[in-house]
């Protein structure tokens, strides 16, 4: 992993081109785990304001002299090829998060989510935004703790009702290895949600 | 941890002189920024976050590292950093984000990219 030091921290000037891919999930479940497993940079961090996304700017200029509440949000990079960095950005799943990263789902490859089996309803919001959604390819990874039960992909599958064509994959968030393979599941789904008649 | 709200000492408000969103929407938190003219100066009224900004951008970032290192909210950096464009001092290089999504060059690309690390 690069150092955060400015001297490491620019992109080679060749780089023409950003994507970005989500990762997601309930609190805890290891997404800052993984993003710190396969970033080149040490992972950062930035905020949003909530007030911001959530009233009008009218009602902004009443906040003068207070303070705002926000939301942290972590990422990192991998420079994949001379032309392309990919960034991933860690947000919290839960419905309230939504309106906030609306706009962060835009233009990106899709979402990977991650879960913990110990708690599997803590993603069932996330789920079911991403179905209506609808607009945003997805994987889900199965992030394993030592001490999760090791459930078989269709039953887990079952237990998130997920649907037949969303892929669901096994992973370990503190491997990078294990976290590019994630990865590349949900890269080869985007492509063939791309690719396909839907 | 992320996720947790706390207060912040910054007012959007303030720095961003009363504009709650970039004027126009062409800067996103993975909008790649460089500087134009490294000669070019700014106007004395402009903010010491405008010139840190710029500073920032000297070489090669993404708007949400620069925000970062910075500690600047990310919406606070892109009102600054699209009037940097606008003004000129600021080089917008990857394409501009899009509702689309990325094409099947650029998805093939990634994939690609990832596959070499594995
Ligand atoms: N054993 C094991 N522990 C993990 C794994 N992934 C994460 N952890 C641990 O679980 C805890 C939570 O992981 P984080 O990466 O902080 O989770 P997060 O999703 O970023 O959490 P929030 O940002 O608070 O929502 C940390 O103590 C990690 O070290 C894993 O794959 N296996
Ligand atoms: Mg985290």
């Amino acid at each position: 992993m690069g150092s955060a030091g400015s001297a490491d921290r620019y992109l080679p000037d060749t780089v023409q081109q950003a994507v970005k891919i989500l990762v997601v999930g309930d609190f805890g479940v290891g997404k800052t785990t993984m993003i710190g497993a396969v970033s080149e940079i040490e992972p950062l961090r930035t905020e949003e304001t909530m007030t911001q996304a959530s009233v009008g700017v009218d009602d902004l200029a009443g906040l003068d002299g207070k303070t705002t509440t926000t939301v942290a949000m972590d990422f990192g990079r991998i420079t994949l090829s001379p032309y392309t960095a990919l960034y991933l950005f860690g947000t919290p799943g839960q419905r309230r998060f939504w309106d906030l990263w609306a706009g962060l789902g835009e233009g990106a490859v899709g979402a990977l989510v991650l879960v913990d089996t110990r708690r599997i309803e803590g993603s069932f919001e996330v789920l079911d935004q991403l179905e209506l959604r609808g607009d945003l390819p997805f994987a889900v990874a199965v992030n394993h703790f030592p001490d999760s039960t090791r459930h078989s992909p269709q039953a887990l599958r079952e237990a998130l009702d997920l649907e037949p064509g969303t892929p669901i994959v096994n992973c370990d968030a503190r491997s990078r290895s294990s976290s590019v393979d994630a990865l590349i599941a949900l890269v080869k789904h985007a492509l063939a949600t791309q690719k396909g008649p839907s | 941890m992320s996720g947790e709200y706390h207060d912040s000492a910054v007012r959007p408000y303030v720095l961003t002189q009363g504009r709650a969103r970039p004027t126009r929407n062409t800067v996103g938190l993975d909008t790649l920024l460089v500087v134009a003219d490294a000669g070019k100066p700014l106007p004395p009224s402009a903010t010491r976050q405008a010139r840190d900004l710029l500073r920032m951008f000297g070489r090669l970032l993404s708007l949400a590292e620069a925000a970062a290192h910075l500690r600047l909210p990310l919406s606070v950096a892109g009102i600054l950093a699209s009037d940097l464009v606008d003004s000129g001092h600021l080089i917008a290089r990857s394409r501009i984000p899009e509702a689309g999504r990325p094409d099947l060059t650029t998805l093939q690309e990634v994939l690609n990219g990832l596959r070499r690390l594995s």
